[in-house]
């Protein structure tokens, strides 16, 4: 059995980013674990810029995102065993794991961060009728086969679904030489960033069909063509509607699932609405000592706030292993109101200050976000425009925690009109 | 020169293969499609069926029987999966426990062990995410979930152990009977063996055609299927099936032995016999259906639907017999198809036999194969004795069902060997997970490749025509 003060499940933007934080904060003995053979995680295919504007300054590649943390964690000497696949965490901290060197071994932690980051939803999971030939990819797998391997697996293509790995696949298979006849979409807005729809569809002339779903697949060997049809208020086809479109290749970008099945064999309690731990400001799951960042927590827009989340992280785990957690008695619910899907923390205490990150459920214009505390508003802040595309947050000060009278606050939205 | 060569490498063809490799003979088994197993056989309800459904006398109630009480054996033997954890038929009303009553008959009178009708409160007690609408239910402990492509491969796997040649991708179009011996062509090959036995499915009435034999018609009938993720695989324990009507056992819902829940199928007779597409109906009539029979079904946990197409004959029971000289046929097999395989190649070496066959036992002949998912359920140390040996079992490629780089390569060398992705998947279960293949199929594209020593955009998903990329990036 390896002994180890903290072990990090998961090398990618979230794991490095919590494991450099802790060993800043002193952690010597980190052991950070991942099944690819390199660091860096997901970002390593995300070959596109526009990652770190907010955190750098700077426009970077994914590659080049990853390499900001990747050098950090070569010079701080954090180990790391690359190759290796966790199979089983325990509420007690041991994580089992294999890899070729060292076969099944377990390591006892004082202290587990858990970063495994998400899936793709799959074909499977929407139910779509017809055939299932070859042709059918997430939009993840795709931009595997053509940014890491060099191999084009579609000319004519289908994307369903507007999420950001959709909106920055159609542009490049579109760059590859490929046709993207269409991005439909369920939903009557997209789920994807303003700046990828503009990038990655206006600017090549790619027609996004809103409230527009894919209804049937055809073709033996290959995808031969989908239909697709307009949807109605309740998300159902409405028939007439349908449209065949010949293709040869569909992708799928109908949102990301965090990977908590580790998290489940940890005993950990998870959101059903954000798939993922609840946790505390210091991202603590209901385990103390296992904590959580980054896509595995919840599903965020921007690499640059799963850094931010996964330092939290990482200094609250620090802290944990050195016995210096400051908890405050004052532990407040957060409860999501009308327009807000889920907030993350999902509990917050009055040790200090915390930004509360969100989602709104649907496109709103000139909105407020209100944090309630009963009847008394405890914040207001104006907002021209949000979508459920893009993470919205507010920052609850210590003194507004230690204001609040019971053991609840909402979050929430008030629209004008 | 084969003295025999059976058409169709299903769980039919492939049990019947193995049944004749254990005798001192040259057998070849032809498939039209890249890999075995790829009609009804890998997309059924995957039971063993007690056999309290087919009518007294009839082939089916003998075969199923006989077919259920061998199957333990031959499930060990080949290193596949089986688990007896009995079938409940649910009645939710007084009519319904009338036919409760005619199959406890019928299913006595087949010779099924341990069939008794139990009330609300046993099945509730058993099951308790049955509907409490639920009133009575046919208990038959000797139901049993096995995994039906598994038992196929390695039935195939076995015969190939032993001798038995798989030509793949060949589609036979003629037949011709040359006196002492068939000819069989695809168009472009040709195979000589002195006995043929059909076992070709759906296309089982088109092979007998081919020798003359017009007698039976078999018509495809469409079974749709949802599979639900792992962590609902306990919800049931027992399989559960609705009181069957004409179109069969209707909408089930079953633990399988790899831990996932399966509800379906559907059953709607239709005229192309290659159409193994789902519908939304379909889809919709399984979920109504699951919503009946138990509470809070895990709908929202569907990894993947699937279909399938049933041989069912005009004949009302399975078409084995001699029609013409040296010629068996195996045909029409619906359900209890799977139960009855090991049942069916000891009646088919039968009729052969009677044909002429001359059979004498092998003295090598090894029954036994080794389980392919024999790396997954060994300890942390007997991995690790493994791993040290070939450091690709440490390797691993499919996060969802935990498969090593090893059990991979395994699959590619071993027969029947997997050259596509699909047979990759039916062998070792990369891709079968909750992610269905998203994070593993590019590395198993790249093994492919390697392995079989071809560039990595030649690799297909299930044979020609299905090629998974298009070309190298500029």
């Amino acid at each position: 059995m390896i002994k180890a003060d903290l072990a990090i499940i998961g090398a990618g933007p979230a794991g490095m980013s919590a494991a450099v934080a802790a060993r800043k904060k002193g952690i010597e003995s980190i052991l950070l674990l991942d099944r690819n053979p390199f660091l860096g995680g997901i970002l390593e295919q995300c070959i596109h810029n526009g990652f770190g504007l907010h955190k750098f300054k700077e426009e970077l590649t994914g590659p080049e995102y990853a390499y900001k943390y990747s050098k950090q964690v070569e010079e701080l000497g954090i180990e790391y065993k690359l190759g290796t696949m966790v199979l089983d965490v325990t509420p007690d901290k041991t994580v089992t794991a294999v890899n070729e060197r060292d076969g099944v071994f377990s390591v006892q932690a004082k202290a587990v961060i858990l970063a495994m980051g998400c899936r793709e939803r799959s074909r499977g999971a929407l139910n779509i009728s017809g055939t299932r030939p070859a042709g059918i990819f997430t939009a993840g797998t795709a931009q595997k086969y053509v940014n890491i391997d060099g191999y084009l697996p579609g000319k004519k293509v289908v994307i369903l679904g507007s999420g950001d790995i959709g909106l920055i696949m159609a542009r490049r298979m579109t760059l590859e030489g490929s046709k993207v006849e269409a991005v439909c979409e369920l939903m009557p807005y997209s789920g994807g960033l303003t700046r990828n729809i503009v990038q990655c569809l206006d600017d090549f002339g790619i027609p996004l069909l809103l409230s527009h779903t894919v209804t049937k697949i055809h073709g033996d060997k290959r995808v031969t063509g989908v239909t697709i049809c307009e949807v109605d208020d309740n998300r159902r086809p409405i028939p007439g509607k349908e449209r065949y479109i010949e293709c040869d290749t569909l992708l799928l970008s109908v949102g990301l699932i965090p990977e908590n099945e580790l998290s489940k064999k940890a005993s950990v309690t998870l959101d059903p609405i954000t798939s993922g731990a609840v946790v505390n400001g210091n991202r603590e799951t209901t385990v103390p000592g296992i904590f959580a960042c980054g896509n595995v927590l919840h599903v965020h827009d921007l690499v640059d706030f799963v850094s931010d989340e996964a330092e939290i992280a990482g200094n609250a785990a620090a802290d944990y292993i050195m016995g210096k957690n400051v908890q405050s008695s004052k532990r407040i619910k957060l409860s999501a109101g009308f327009g807000v899907r889920y907030t993350v923390p999902q509990i917050v205490d009055a040790a200090e200050d915390t930004k509360v990150f969100f989602r709104v459920t649907d496109v709103f214009r000139k909105a407020k976000i209100l944090v309630k505390d009963g009847d008394r508003t405890v914040l207001s802040l104006k907002r021209e425009h949000c979508a459920p595309g893009e993470m919205e947050s507010v920052l609850l000060k210590k003194t507004d925690i230690e204001s609040i009278a019971g053991d609840n606050i909402d979050i929430l939205l008030e629209v004008e009109e | 020169m084969f003295d025999v060569a059976i058409i169709g490498a299903g769980v039919v063809g492939g049990m019947i293969a193995r049944k004749l490799s254990g005798y001192d003979l040259s057998i070849c088994l032809v498939e039209k499609e890249s890999d075995v197993a790829m009609g009804a056989t890998k997309a059924n309800s995957a039971i063993i069926h007690a056999g309290f459904d087919a009518v007294p006398g009839s082939l089916k109630a003998k075969l199923n029987v006989r077919g259920s009480v061998m199957m333990e054996t031959v499930a060990r033997e080949l290193g596949v999966k089986y688990r007896r954890n009995g079938s409940m038929v649910l009645a939710f009303n007084d009519e319904e426990k009338v036919t409760l009553e005619t199959l406890l008959e019928r299913g006595e009178k087949n010779g099924v062990e341990g069939l008794r009708i139990i009330d609300s409160d046993e099945l509730h007690q058993l099951e308790p995410r049955i509907a409490d609408e639920v009133k009575y239910a046919l208990l038959a402990p000797t139901g049993a979930i096995i995994c039906p492509y598994e038992l196929a491969i390695a039935a195939v796997g076995n015969a190939m152990d032993n001798g038995c040649e798989l030509k793949t991708e060949f589609n036979v179009k003629s037949i011709s009977d040359k006196g002492d011996h068939y000819l069989i062509s695809d168009g472009k090959n040709e195979i000589s063996a002195r006995f043929v036995v059909n076992c070709a499915g759906v296309h089982s009435d088109d092979i007998a055609a081919l020798v003359g034999d017009s007698s039976f018609t078999v018509t495809p009938r469409r079974g749709e299927y949802m599979l639900v993720d792992k962590e609902f695989g306990c919800v049931v324990d027992h399989t559960l099936f609705r009181v069957p009507s004409k179109m069969g056992k209707g909408i089930l819902v079953s633990p399988t032995v790899d831990g996932n829940l399966l509800l379906g199928p559907t059953s709607e007779d239709i005229e192309d016999k290659s159409d193994v597409s789902t519908t939304a109906s379909g889809l919709d009539t399984i979920l109504t259906s699951v919503y009946e029979t138990i509470k809070n079904p895990p709908s929202r946990s569907v990894i993947t639907s699937f279909c399938g197409l049933r041989s069912t004959p005009d004949t009302g029971d399975f078409v084995i017999n001699i029609p013409a000289d040296r010629f068996v046929n195996a045909a029409g097999i619906e359900s209890p198809g799977l139960s009855s395989s090991p049942a069916i190649a000891e009646y088919v070496a039968e009729l052969l036999c009677d044909a002429g066959l001359v059979m004498e036992k092998k003295e090598n002949y090894n029954p036994i194969r080794e389980p392919s998912h024999k790396f997954r359920e060994m300890s942390p140390e007997e991995k690790n004795r493994f791993i040290a040996e070939n450091p690709a079992y440490g390797r691993y490629i499919c996060r969802c069902e935990e498969v090593s780089e090893g059990e991979i390569i395994s699959a590619i060398h071993t027969n029947p060997p997997a050259r596509d992705l699909d047979a990759v998947k039916r062998r070792t279960r990369s891709g079968m997970g909750r992610c269905q293949g998203g994070f593993c199929s590019p590395s198993i594209v790249s093994i492919l490749s390697r392995e079989l020593g071809i560039p990595f955009e030649k690799v297909t998903k299930n044979g020609e025509g299905s090629i998974i990329n298009f070309e190298r990036t500029k």
